[in-house]
C-alpha cells in the first residue's frame, strides 16, 4: 500500500491520529512530513476522510421509539413473577411440591413391582405367571396378584385384587370383590386410595388389625 | 450520571417497567444511531435497536452494575447489528434485477465488489456518501469506525463494548481508516 512512506512514519501518524503520540514523536513525525511528499499526501487524505465520516449528521430515533419498545416488552420479567407468587403463596408451593414428591415416590414403587408376585394362601397353585385355585379346593382369605392373571375352578372367600393382570373367566366362585388394575394411573389412584384407608384404620379403631 | 442510571436499574431488576422507560428515553438516540450507522437503514435500525433494549430488560439480572450501563447496551446493540448484517447477505435474490439498473442484477453488483459507478457516486448527497462508504466497510472495521468516529468512544470503552483488545481494536481503526481512505481517495 504506502510502501513509498517507512513504516515508522505510518505508525507514528496512527498514533498521532489516535490521540496518543508522544511530544518528542509528535516533532519528528511533523519534520518529517515536511520533508516527504507522498507521507504528506497520506496524512492529507486521512485527516479528509475522519472529517467526512465525522460529517455525518446526528440521527434520532423516531418520536414513537419509546413507546414501541416498552410495548414490545415482555410483560413482566417471569423470574420476577414467579418470586412474587412464591412470597405470597407459600402454601401453594409446599402443596405442589408434596404432590410431585408423592407422585415420584409412587411412580418408582410401581415400577419397582413389575416382578409376577401374590399373596401366598393356602391350597393355591402357580400355571406359569397364573395363579389357580384349583378344582375342589377352598381358599381363604384376601388376594393380590401383581403381573399375573388368576383362574378360579375351586372357590375363593375373599377379595381379589389383581395389578398388571387379569381374572380369567372360570368355572369357580369368588365370595367377595374382585378389582383389576392394569395402568399407571389406576395403580396411583389405588395406592392413594389404599393409603388413605390405611390412614382412616389407623386412626378409625383397632378392631380391624386386631381382627386380622 | 451513572449513579441515576444505577438507581432506575435497581428499580428495573425489582420489576418496575416504568423505570426502564426512563432508560430507554435516555439511550435511544444514541442507540438508534449506532446501529443505523452499522446497518444503513432507518427501519432495521429501529428493528435491532428495539430488540437490543428487549435483551437488556430480559436479561438485567447479569448486567453487573459495577460497569458502565451504557457499555452493556452498546455492546448487545453491536453484537445483533453484526448477527444481522452477516445474515443479511446470502438474503438478497441473487438473479433478481437491482432497482433502477437495467439489466443489471446482483450477481454483476457483487463482481464488481458492490462499486457503484462513478457518476453515480457523483450524483449522491453527502449524508447518502457518508452511509454509503461506511456500510462498504467489513463489518468488523465498520463497527470500529462507528463507535470510534461517529458515537466518539474512547478507545478504552469500544475495546470493552467490542470484547476484544486494546491493540486488536486499534489496528480495526486503523484499517477501517486506510480502507476509506483509498475508497474516497478519488474524492
Amino acid at each position: 500500500m504506502m510502501n513509498a512512506c517507512p513504516e515508522k512514519v505510518i505508525r507514528m501518524m496512527d498514533d498521532y491520529l489516535d490521540g496518543e503520540i508522544s511530544p518528542s514523536e509528535e516533532k519528528e513525525l511533523k519534520d518529517y512530513l515536511q520533508s516527504c511528499s507522498d507521507c504528506r499526501k497520506i496524512y492529507q487524505e486521512l485527516t479528509k476522510t475522519i472529517a467526512f465520516v465525522q460529517s455525518a449528521s446526528h440521527v434520532q430515533a423516531p418520536s414513537d421509539f419509546v413507546q414501541k419498545t416498552m410495548a414490545g416488552l415482555p410483560k413482566e420479567s417471569q423470574r420476577v413473577g414467579m418470586k412474587r407468587f412464591m412470597r405470597h403463596h407459600p402454601l401453594m408451593i409446599a402443596a405442589a411440591l408434596f404432590v410431585l414428591l408423592m407422585s415420584a415416590a409412587m411412580m418408582s414403587s410401581f415400577s419397582d413391582d413389575q416382578q409376577f408376585s401374590f399373596t401366598k394362601q393356602e391350597n393355591l397353585v402357580v400355571e406359569g405367571q397364573t395363579v389357580v385355585v384349583p378344582e375342589g379346593q377352598t381358599v381363604v382369605g384376601d388376594l393380590t396378584i401383581r403381573n399375573g392373571d388368576l383362574r378360579v375352578d375351586g372357590e375363593l372367600e375373599g377379595d381379589v385384587t389383581i395389578v398388571n393382570g387379569q381374572y380369567m373367566a372360570s368355572s369357580g366362585v369368588i365370595n367377595g370383590e374382585i378389582e383389576e388394575i392394569d395402568q399407571v394411573f389406576e395403580w396411583l389412584w389405588y395406592t392413594i386410595k389404599g393409603t388413605f384407608q390405611d390412614a382412616v384404620s389407623f386412626f378409625g379403631g383397632n378392631d380391624q388389625s386386631i381382627d386380622e | 450520571m451513572d449513579a441515576l442510571v444505577n438507581k432506575r436499574i435497581k428499580r428495573v431488576m425489582k420489576g418496575d417497567q416504568d423505570a426502564f422507560a426512563e432508560i430507554v428515553e435516555l439511550y435511544q438516540h444514541q442507540l438508534f444511531q449506532i446501529c443505523y450507522r452499522m446497518l444503513g437503514n432507518r427501519h432495521e435500525a429501529e428493528d435491532i435497536a428495539q430488540e437490543a433494549f428487549t435483551r437488556a430488560y430480559v436479561n438485567i439480572h447479569t448486567f453487573d452494575q459495577n460497569r458502565k450501563f451504557s457499555t452493556w447496551l452498546y455492546r448487545i446493540a453491536t453484537n445483533l447489528c453484526i448477527d444481522r448484517i452477516r445474515k443479511k447477505k446470502p438474503d438478497y435474490h441473487l438473479d433478481a434485477e437491482v432497482k433502477g439498473t437495467e439489466g443489471l442484477n446482483m450477481y454483476s453488483k457483487i463482481a464488481n465488489d458492490e462499486e457503484l459507478p462513478e457518476e453515480e457516486l457523483m450524483r449522491m448527497e453527502v449524508q447518502e456518501r457518508v452511509q454509503y462508504e461506511i456500510s462498504r466497510l467489513p463489518d468488523k472495521y465498520r463497527a470500529a469506525i462507528v463507535l470510534k468516529y461517529i458515537e466518539e468512544l474512547p478507545l478504552a470503552e469500544i475495546s470493552e463494548i467490542l470484547d476484544l483488545p486494546l491493540g486488536t481494536v486499534k489496528t480495526r481503526i486503523h484499517r477501517g481508516r486506510e480502507a476509506l481512505r483509498k475508497q474516497l481517495s478519488n474524492l
